[in-house]
């Protein structure tokens, strides 16, 4: 019912394209980031969480349509609707039926009720297309609870010391995910350009967040110690950075769980929270979508694949341009 | 083991050497006596051997985490060091989670226990970690104990560590286990912070440390605070080490304020009699003396109270042989006659650091090497030769000495200000080395293997290919060398490119070129291609070369011809 072509995922039926990378006529949207939600289509559907994110990205003269969760869309006889993935804000996967086949197309997704996204709900299906960004066993998330007490604690001893405090993950997701689960009574939280950006689209939706000021780069006279300041990974290393002398870096994201990753950055903390699944959330979601058949996008495909082949699936590999969280630690080709 | 685990955490959480140092001093001011003998044990490379065969370990982490050895193996192909593999795998995914790999535990030890009695986890004997008694010397004793073990004992202890300590403190006592162990702080940061945090002089301690102590028997006190100079006969001296030349030499003023020497390829060492005790020490602190009986003459042969430092090379017909003539006996555990005959070694000595039991090292130079000459021609033994010192007028003519230096079997030059001291460490301004351009080909690479340590997870370790008329005929590995935005670039051509794997190697399309350098080439029946290279690294990336455009073997023979 889908194929993987040199443009993206195809459904021939209907004609139309889930998360190409090529420019296409059609295209269903998972989520509004980057290696989903590519410029050039004719016309996009998201749902509508994603739709002014998208047009933020990618221009307001793109051709988009936003859907609800759980909506059915009937295009050349084949049924598709949208379902949460719990990665972002507005993430979905997208579940596609004919004839009483039915297909699941998941994106990136996570099992753990981050409080902003939607849960993820899971969708019965017979074919199960997942990425296994963190499908290795040595993959196993803490309560983000805990993690966020390790920061919390971070940025006071930090500003106990007098220094500033600069966090880094995606500027759509990890950043509000961050902003959302500190601990705001311990000190003022900044956001860098890029992230408050993104968290303007977001309140303008009507969707509330927790306050955040943009760090002005004009203003050069700002005292930003003890404070917390949320910076996009590529915002590292750069000049911006120097304006918040005494500070420490830390980096939240999945690779900080491998010690290699955290050294090669050479950054004062890493943070182990992901917007993935870890290893057991990646078996649980396809154990209870009642799939026989997997399809591993990206990540560790050829391990994953081999495990669940030995778990009794039908599970099969196709390449694709989707790129997991490696953008967070400065390894994505895209960053 | 949570103070001794805090200060892993700290050091690794930072590049910074001053939190470093900080960071260790703490530990020292608050650390039980033991622990601290064993942290400076530890840091100083002298750990405890390993009790269990690596390969017992993956079986039983593997089974403790409830998968299959093979994605056991896969998966630590991915993380690049075993200890954390595994001590991530058999990882609680959360607190409340732990009460069932608990019960997924004990049903696997009860299983393979047969009739035997499972003995209780010792955490519930015991108390938890939190208990101050269990600091890292009592998992070193745990670790040490387990060696004369049986099997099924020896995993059940595995086991029981491994419930009780969190993940972290697992990775620690894995590391323990394994012995590959690399805290990133230097012996020389250790010894800053341990000399702050006794209030002694760095240099005089780095002396203190040196040599042949057992951390299971010596105390804080002996070892540190103590100083009986009748008790350390067979101590050496800290090497006085040289950085590399940075800047034009002629910089350095008139060559005749230098001694100039011929920078040897061997091991350096210091060989040391006194009280008729003769200790032979490599620059690793390990004792070779068994390793060169040539040298047991030297207990008649030199006074009480002398230690010569120089380099121990094969040494025939009044001149050094190529270093992997010594690599042939290096590695052995009996010395045939035939080896001894086929490898026979010398000192080459270049400092004398205590004569008739004086210390030296203040001395300047060139007296010390004026007492060299005489003792080694007083001496007169061909397993005691004089690093010749060599008299040129100009920079100039010592540039064309430097540039033969490999049919000298040399790695280039040693220059060292005559007035200056024996000092400590690696320093910068009185010794330098200029070592000679190393030689280089244009190769492809053609497999791609994933990294350790900071490189995990990213394609680094290569190996590269020449032509051999249609063919590529691969010769040797390459890990260093290039910066990590390069190294990104080529994992993503490697990830890209694969046209096969072979368990954790990957073949690929072969179109990358790269410069290849190299300090010697030797014929060598160990390897496929016949020949083997020293220090190979990558030099550059050749971007403006395809692949057609590399050497051939017959440059690689050409340059065997020249300089093997």
């Amino acid at each position: 019912m889908l194929e993987f072509n040199q443009n993206g995922i195809y459904c021939p039926k209907a004609d139309v394209y889930i998360d190409p990378w090529k420019p296409v006529e059609r295209a269903l949207i998972t989520h509004a980031h980057a290696d989903h939600s590519r410029w050039g289509h004719q016309h996009y559907l998201a749902h509508h969480h994603s739709v002014p994110i998208i047009q933020h990205r990618l221009g307001n003269e793109i051709n988009i349509e936003g859907i609800e969760y759980g909506e059915v869309r009937k295009i050349k006889g084949v049924s598709f609707s949208f379902h949460p993935a719990g990665h972002i804000i507005g993430s979905a996967q997208i579940r596609v039926e004919y004839k009483g086949e039915i297909w699941v197309v998941s994106g990136d997704y996570k099992l753990e009720d981050d409080g902003f996204s939607a849960p993820f709900e899971s969708v019965p299906c017979h074919t199960f297309i997942t990425e296994c960004t963190f499908g290795l066993p040595v993959f196993k998330w803490k309560s983000p609870k805990l993690v966020f007490d390790e920061i919390n604690d971070w940025w006071r001893k930090n500003q106990a010391e007098g220094k500033a405090t600069i966090l880094t993950g995606y500027s759509l997701g990890k950043g509000q995910r961050l902003l959302q689960g500190i601990d705001h009574s311990i000190g003022e939280v900044y956001t860098h350009g890029a992230i408050e950006n993104t968290n303007q689209v977001i309140r303008e939706m009507g969707i509330e967040l927790k306050p955040s000021i943009y760090v002005d780069p004009d203003d050069k006279k700002k005292d930003y110690a003890g404070s917390l300041i949320i910076a996009p990974p590529s915002a590292l290393g750069t000049s911006w950075q120097k304006k918040f002398r005494p500070f420490e870096v830390g980096i939240a994201s999945g690779w900080m769980a491998m010690r290699g990753p955290r050294r090669r950055r050479a950054v004062d903390r890493g943070f182990v929270l992901s917007d993935h699944c870890d290893w057991e959330e990646l078996n649980t979601a396809i154990k209870e979508c009642g799939c026989e058949r997997v399809i591993t996008t990206h990540g560790y495909t050829s391990i994953f694949t081999q495990w669940l082949q030995e778990q009794g699936y039908d599970a099969t590999i196709e390449n694709t341009d989707f790129e997991g969280e490696l953008g967070e630690v400065g390894e994505g080709s895209s960053d | 083991m949570k103070d001794f685990v805090h200060l892993f955490t700290q050091l690794d959480q930072t590049t910074k050497t001053l939190k470093k140092v900080a960071a260790l001093k703490q530990y020292f001011d608050e650390a039980e006596e033991k622990d601290k003998v064993w942290t400076i044990a530890l840091l100083s490379h002298r750990r405890p051997k390993r009790s269990i065969r690596t390969n017992q370990l993956r079986e039983w982490a593997a089974e403790a985490a409830g998968i299959p050895l093979w994605i056991f193996e896969d998966t630590y192909h991915v993380v690049g060091d075993l200890a954390e593999t595994m001590s991530l795998v058999v990882s609680e995914s959360s607190i409340t989670d732990k009460s069932e790999i608990r019960d997924q535990k004990s049903e696997i030890s009860l299983s393979s226990q047969d009739s035997r009695t499972r003995t209780r986890p010792l955490s519930s004997v015991e108390g938890s970690d939190s208990n101050p008694s269990k600091g890292l010397s009592y998992w070193i004793k745990y670790v040490k104990s387990i060696k004369e073990l049986e099997d099924d004992e020896k995993k059940q202890k595995i086991l029981d560590a491994w419930d009780q300590l969190d993940q972290t403190e697992r990775f620690v006592f894995n590391k323990l286990i394994t012995g590959g162990w690399r805290m990133g702080v230097s012996q020389k940061l250790m010894t800053r912070a341990l000399a702050q945090h006794a209030g002694l002089d760095e240099n005089q301690l780095a002396h203190r440390l040196m040599g042949d102590w057992d951390p299971e028997t010596i105390s804080f006190h002996k070892l540190v605070v103590e100083d009986h100079p009748e008790d350390r006969l067979s101590q050496p001296y800290p090497f006085y080490l040289a950085y590399p030349i940075e800047d034009e030499v002629e910089e350095l003023g008139d060559p005749s304020d230098w001694l100039i020497e011929r920078k040897w390829d061997g091991i350096r060492g210091q060989i040391i009699q006194r009280e008729d005790q003769l200790y032979v020490w490599s620059r690793g602190e390990e004792l070779l003396t068994e390793k060169f009986p040539e040298f047991e003459v030297f207990t008649d042969l030199l006074p009480k109270g002398t230690v010569l430092d120089g380099e121990i090379t094969a040494f025939e017909n009044d001149q050094p042989l190529p270093f992997n003539k010594l690599q042939t006996r290096i590695g052995r555990k009996t010395l045939s006659k035939k080896i001894l005959e086929n490898a026979p070694v010398a000192l080459i000595a270049y400092d004398l650091l205590e004569f008739e039991g004086k210390d030296l090292r203040k001395s300047p130079m060139a007296e010390r090497r004026s007492l060299l000459e005489k003792l080694i021609k007083d001496i007169d033994h061909p397993s005691l030769q004089l690093s010749e010192s060599l008299e040129f007028k100009s920079w100039g003519e010592y540039r064309k000495v430097r540039e033969a230096s490999r049919a000298h079997h040399a790695e280039g030059l040693m220059l060292k200000r005559k007035d200056s001291e024996y000092k400590v460490g690696r320093k910068k301004g009185d010794w330098w080395k200029w070592k000679v351009d190393p030689l280089t080909i244009d190769a492809v690479m053609i497999y791609a293997m994933r990294g350790h340590g900071r490189r995990a997870n990213l394609y680094t370790d290569y190996t590269f290919a020449v032509w051999k008329g249609d063919e590529l005929v691969p010769f040797t590995k390459a890990y260093s060398g290039l910066t990590d935005a390069e190294i990104r670039k080529v994992d993503a051509f490697v990830k890209k490119n694969t046209v096969d794997r072979f368990g954790p190697v990957r073949s690929v399309k072969p179109e990358l070129v790269f410069e290849i350098a190299f300090e010697g080439i030797e014929r060598s029946s160990r390897h496929k291609s016949g020949i083997s290279l020293r220090f190979p690294r990558m030099n550059r990336w050749r971007h403006d070369k395809s692949a057609s455009e590399a050497n051939t073997i017959d440059d690689l023979h050409g340059l065997l011809e020249l300089y093997g």
